[in-house]
């Protein structure tokens, strides 16, 4: 069994109008029917843009705000339907790390007072001395010095501040951590740090994630299944390698081929398909498939049948009408004013002329492995552009 | 000659009572006419000091400029302040990071753009709204007529970006300066932007001076590339030669500590251990130093200085760089 189950998670926003009687003119739809398995000891990356209601998703687990319809079931409870007074006592076991490490630190308590505050609550550790034992071993832990413990949040650095988020976490010894973009206040170098942590405590202590965030190379990256959001409910599921080795969703490889790669070789060659506007609002869905007035293949059945969630094999679960014939190239894009430049096998020749040439006496390694990698990629690449041109 | 030459920038805030703190400490690079450079850095690298410095929009109380920057041979440091904003706009523009704070918001969008064009070009009236109207359309804004209409705050953010660019490129100005002009946007949108930035570059010749915190941007835009560390270039190579051979250990270190969405899964990051320092001591040393894996004895002594170990035009201010291919964090 599952550690975390989801089922039709509904989470709605009344909109309301009037000054003395408040009429509910309508909903925000932040997240609208999520089905999702978190395995234990495992990472669940939740990835989306702004405004998908991936944050939500997080709070509602935590039941920080209300589900509206659905379950949350951890280790066979219903976080969604417990009573006040047992849900306090069970939120040790759900724990989260918040995105903005400072807001989310009371600044004039000190390490000490803020990670046995919640121990103090949830009756861990018989005295203070106890505590201070078992915050020191966490505080080792998570990188920090033992004389973090009488200073205040403003002392330390973004990075560590994040590692007190975390601490925080653990001396609960909590069964999920939900991690809301745990490094997206930081710096490239410092995010480094950070991932790399939660990746070894989660190795030393069997710890669940359920990550959520925005940049899909983090989510990637840490992550064991990945599930894409997209105006409340999921478009895509996979596993971490499945996903980015054969996106099916349209808006999946959308969203990929949009990340920037710190390489310049492949940022020329790769797939890129740019969409055309913004997000529609939540409060206001397009009818059938939520994402077919930005998506360069919609068909007419798009705008009016809601494609559900199924499994495309191998535990690689897409919600889109036309996954085979996008794949197999029978359905061009077209319809749309989105772009869709195919992958292209090598480099323009002018730009390869432009390049200084070497020094160093590894040059004539490096040009190698540069040759294998465009092969290989010419492989992938043909196929892409052969689904392309075969319909023209 | 180049476009606009900055050399040995410096700038430094008045600690009111307080030491000094030195910003932007001696930079240097060119910008040549339709080229896209970058500057690149972490938080408090001085990338954003540098690009207000140019642009004249650092205060003038409490702040020291030294060194030079020319644009076409007008010197941008000594200008008289209505000098400068005359040449603000219409000779250099600036795209700044949060688009809806650099906008006015009790102001519609038209009245914003005509601004600009009133100002530079003496545009009035009729003519000032259909080349506005016109300038949204060359952005990418749909019904530019009934946006031109509109506040900021009925705008996505990714419009507003687009609307900002217009005012931006409204006199066809022949230096760009884009800061982080995609941070606050969703990566679709990014997506966008950056590739109405290439077209506007490659269309109207216009040079780009981006500065970004995000390698992958760069990798995708910039031509020559500039590494900040601590107020300083620390490195500077055409894209190609820089992304291959990074030969400064922090440029090494910051690609190493990307995830990258097509590196292999399991493949451990590696991290540049430790964090910038406040006290930013180039004289007494590399300021990288006490974050370096190679660092020597000789790297505590005195300013390294910006040498050419591995090619011609790819400087690394290090006195123990990188050489070897095999180093390269894959």
């Amino acid at each position: 069994m599952s550690l975390l189950e989801l089922d039709g998670v509904k989470v709605h926003f009344p909109v309301k109008k009037g000054i003395l009687f408040d009429r509910t003119v309508g909903h925000v739809y932040a997240v609208d029917g999520i089905s999702l398995k978190v395995e234990a000891g495992q990472t669940y990356g939740l990835v989306g843009e702004s405004g998908c209601g991936k944050t939500t998703l997080g709070r509602a687990v935590l039941r920080l705000v209300d589900v509206t319809d659905g379950s949350v079931v951890l280790d066979g409870t219903d976080v969604a339907k417990l009573p006040e007074k047992e849900l306090r006592s069970f939120r040790r076991r759900l724990q989260m790390v918040f995105q903005d490490p400072l807001g989310s630190l009371n600044p004039r308590q000190n390490i000490e007072s803020i990670l046995s505050e919640g121990m103090a609550a949830h009756g861990i550790g018989a005295n203070q001395e106890e505590r201070r034992e078992r915050i020191r071993e966490i505080l080792a832990k998570v990188g920090l010095p033992a004389n973090a413990l009488s200073r205040y949040p403003h002392e330390f650095s973004g990075g560590q501040r994040q590692r007190i988020g975390i601490a925080r976490a653990l001396v609960l010894e909590p069964d999920l951590i939900i991690c809301d973009e745990p490094v997206s206040a930081l710096d490239v170098s410092i995010q480094a740090q950070v991932i790399n942590l939660l990746e070894e405590l989660q190795e030393s202590m069997g710890l669940t994630y359920l990550v959520i965030a925005h940049d899909l190379a983090v989510v990637r990256h840490i992550s064991d299944v990945i599930g894409v959001m997209y105006l409340g409910s999921l478009v895509e599921e996979a596993p971490s390698d499945s996903l980015y080795e054969e996106p099916l969703h349209p808006y999946t490889r959308a969203l990929m081929s949009a990340v920037p790669v710190p390489d310049p070789e492949v940022e020329e060659r790769r797939e890129r398909i740019l969409l055309h506007g913004d997000l529609p609002s939540p409060a206001n869905p397009p009818a059938g498939c939520r994402f077919h007035t930005r998506c360069p293949w919609a068909q007419p059945k798009c705008s009016e049948e809601r494609p559900e969630l199924t499994d495309a094999g191998g535990g690689h679960k897409v919600a889109c009408h036309f996954t085979r014939e996008i794949q197999d190239g029978t359905l061009t894009p077209a319809g749309s004013d989105a772009v869709v430049i195919p992958a292209q096998a090598e480099a323009p020749a002018e730009e390869t002329a432009k390049e200084p040439e070497p020094a160093a006496p590894e040059s004539g390694e490096a040009a190698e492995s540069g040759d294998t990698s465009a092969t290989a990629s010419e492989d992938v690449s043909e196929d892409v552009s052969e689904d392309v041109s075969e319909d023209k | 000659m180049p476009l606009l030459t900055v050399d040995e920038l410096t700038v430094t805030f008045g600690g009111r009572g307080r030491k000094d703190v030195r910003a932007v400490n001696g930079v240097s690079f060119d910008v040549d006419q339709g080229q896209v450079v970058g500057l690149v850095g972490e938080s408090g690298c001085g990338k954003s000091v540098t690009s207000l410095a140019l642009m004249g929009l650092l205060p003038s109380k409490g702040v020291t400029l030294g060194g030079r920057a020319e644009l076409d041979g007008t010197n941008l440091l000594s200008l008289t302040p209505s000098k400068m904003r005359d040449l603000r706009g219409r000779d250099m523009a600036m795209i700044f990071q949060d688009p809806l704070s650099s906008l006015n918001p009790v102001v519609p969008v038209g009245v914003q753009v005509t601004e600009i064009l009133q100002r530079h070009r003496g545009l009035k009236g009729e003519a000032a709204r259909k080349e506005a109207a016109h300038l949204l359309d060359r952005v990418g804004i749909p019904d530019p007529t009934r946006r031109l209409k509109e506040y900021p705050h009925q705008l996505s953010g990714g419009m507003r970006q687009r609307a900002l660019i217009a005012m931006a490129v409204a006199c066809a100005p022949r230096l760009l300066i884009a800061d982080e002009p995609t941070t606050a946007l969703d990566v679709t949108i990014q997506a966008q932007i950056l590739e109405l930035l290439k077209e506007l570059v490659d269309q109207e010749g216009t040079a780009l001076l981006m500065i970004t915190h995000d390698l992958g941007v760069v990798a995708g835009l910039c031509d020559q590339v500039n590494v900040l560390y601590a107020g300083k270039v620390v490195e500077s190579a055409g894209r190609r030669e820089l992304f291959a051979h990074p030969t400064h250990p922090y440029t090494h270190g910051l690609l190493g500590s990307i995830p990258r969405l097509d590196a292999p899964r399991g493949e451990p990051l590696h991290p540049i251990r430790g964090s910038i320092n406040d006290q930013i001591a180039w004289a007494d040393g590399c300021a990288f130093a006490p974050r370096c894996d190679r660092y020597e004895m000789e790297c505590l002594t005195g300013t390294p200085e910006l040498t050419e170990p591995r090619a011609a035009g790819h400087h690394a201010r290090c006195a123990n760089p990188v050489l070897a291919t095999t180093e390269v964090p894959a």
